[in-house]
């Protein structure tokens, strides 16, 4: 069974500052990525989330339970902190177990062996957490919070200090975890991780909630900024004469490696490109929007 | 033994601040030793060994390292996270964190102060200093475990009420004294053994009615301090 998390209007203030604001999202399967600046309150809207922190106003909850003051929610939830503090004295295995233990799993050696397992811990699960490097204590603290297979994982800050290799086979797990049905969200204010791990996003600025959805259709939707395509055909120039008489475009640029345009009305542009190479016989060998990335998305968002 | 006992004691004897405990009753046991092989009349170096040192400073302070390391040096690391996102009643984790408290205090701090107690008077004397200073151990543990649960500096305000409260005020505002864990323990350990050493200034009914209000009290209202804990953005 899959779960759902959910916040309505949540905001919560430290003294007159507001580090959320008005905050209402429903997490359901799948990878979901929390971006935004640092300082935009990600932190503070994971802690509600997982039940550390209790909404000034509004309400979070995990299949209609409250998240705040009900330790019954940590069955099917999994948080993994951004502060990176272990029991050190501990090795990886004692870890995992203990954490299994509290879960009170029927058996908590198994489960804590397909953890490590699973964030490929095993060559080093009996040395002591203290001797670890940053990404292999991080991926202790994932098979801790994996050990009870929660509905819902929260990360915050998941891939700090982790080396490329260990950056590619956390997003995997992520994502695999995700396909299965779980429902993750981690935070990040790094554009490229957010951008290979998933494709929804939410992004907060200021403590709001800037966009919420598939970054691309974001980007689609934001039709004040005009969007950015690269063209290359048979014959640049000719096109980028008959493309600047129509009115949804409005600039061409032309350099040695093709045209660069620019047009007010995503729609409108993308069905008279066509028209008007079949018009003036000239084949289109490239069209790449190329201001889709979410780092474009996010730019525009943060600028707003 | 439970996952948050093994937990909490090894950390708590994980940690160098362990070693803090040893030299107090080592220094309360050498003195009692000292005195006794020289042959100084116990009723000189009784009261202020004993009491002076074991109960006004050895058995507080020791609770207090202990007490506030139990749960606060988690918090302060963070690592108390772990713990919380555990589908436990929050008194399970309160209760083991507890025990191992009162018990590591009541273990470092009985056994010097029973040896005392003999050298001073009479086995009778230690059994009773032994079976206070637990009590009191247990009352200290539950103040101390709260306390940080409630403020972000429970050491220093430990301390305030332990030296000022305790040990200042004490002297002077004989009311004070009521509300002095001390004061129980030496009433407790004269009315179970009655040497002329010790000098009760509450009685003993106050004392065992406020040392279980104490530790009950003190004990609920970390309970409920954890299960409203917050954990502090702090890029935010």
């Amino acid at each position: 069974m899959s779960s759902t998390l959910s916040l309505t209007g949540v905001s919560r203030w430290y003294g007159n500052v507001v580090a959320v604001n008005d905050i209402s999202m429903t997490l359901g399967p799948g990878v979901t990525g929390l971006l935004g600046p640092n300082g935009a309150g990600k932190t503070t809207l994971l802690h509600m989330m997982a039940g550390f922190l209790s909404p000034s106003r509004g309400t979070v909850t995990l299949d209609d339970e409250p998240t705040w003051r009900n330790p019954d929610v940590y069955r099917r939830l999994g948080l993994v902190s951004e502060r990176e503090a272990v029991q050190s004295f501990l090795t990886a295995y004692e870890f995992v177990l203990a954490s299994a233990k509290l879960h009170r799993l029927a058996d908590p050696a198994a489960a804590a062996r397909r953890a490590i397992d699973l964030v490929e811990l095993e060559s080093a699960q009996d040395r002591r957490i203290g001797t670890y490097s940053k990404g292999m204590r991080q991926r202790a603290r994932v098979a801790a919070a994996l050990v009870h297979d929660p509905q819902v994982l929260l990360l915050d800050e998941p891939f700090n200090g982790m080396d490329p290799r260990q950056r590619l086979h956390m997003m995997e797990l992520l994502h695999s975890l995700g396909d299965s049905g779980r429902t993750i969200l981690f935070s990040s204010h790094i554009l490229e991780e957010v951008e290979q791990v998933s494709g929804t996003v939410q992004v907060m600025v200021a403590g709001r909630l800037a966009a919420s959805g598939d970054f691309r259709t974001i980007r689609r939707l934001m039709t004040n900024r005009p969007h950015v395509f690269a063209v290359r055909s048979t014959d640049d120039r000719a096109l980028a004469v008959a493309l600047i008489a129509e009115a949804s475009v409005s600039g061409v640029e032309l350099d040695r490696t093709g045209l660069t345009v620019r047009a007010g009305d995503y729609g409108a542009f993308t069905r008279a490109l066509p028209r008007i190479a079949l018009q003036k016989g000239i084949r289109v060998r490239q069209l790449v929007p190329s201001d889709e990335s979410l780092e474009s998305v996010f730019s525009y968002l943060v600028e707003a | 033994m439970s996952t948050i006992t093994w937990i909490t004691a090894r950390g708590l004897f994980g940690r160098r601040r362990f070693l803090l405990l040893l030299p107090l009753p080592l220094v309360m046991l050498g003195l009692a030793v000292l005195c006794r092989s020289l042959g100084v009349d116990p009723r000189e170096w009784g009261p202020p060994v004993l009491v002076g040192l074991g109960l006004a400073v050895v058995l507080p302070v020791v609770a207090l390292i202990i007490g506030t390391g139990v749960l606060g040096a988690e918090i302060d690391d963070g690592t108390v996270v772990h713990i919380l996102t555990k589908p436990l009643p929050r008194w399970q984790i309160v209760l083991p964190k507890l025990a191992v408290a009162a018990g590591v205090s009541a273990a470092t701090v009985a056994v010097p102060l029973y040896v005392a107690g003999v050298l001073a008077d009479s086995v009778r004397l230690g059994l009773a200093l032994a079976a206070a200073s637990a009590l009191g151990a247990l009352a200290y543990s539950a103040l101390f475990l709260a306390l940080s649960l409630v403020t972000r500096r429970p050491v220093l305000l430990g301390l305030v009420y332990v030296l000022i409260w305790e040990g200042l005020l004490g002297n002077f505002v004989s009311g004070t004294k009521v509300l002095s864990i001390q004061q129980y323990v030496i009433a407790l350990a004269d009315r179970l053994a009655p040497s002329g050493l010790l000098e009760a200034s509450v009685s003993v009914p106050v004392a065992a009615v406020m040392t279980a209000l104490v530790s009950v009290g003190f004990t609920v209202l970390a309970i409920d301090r954890l299960r409203s804990f917050s954990v502090a953005g702090e890029t935010s």
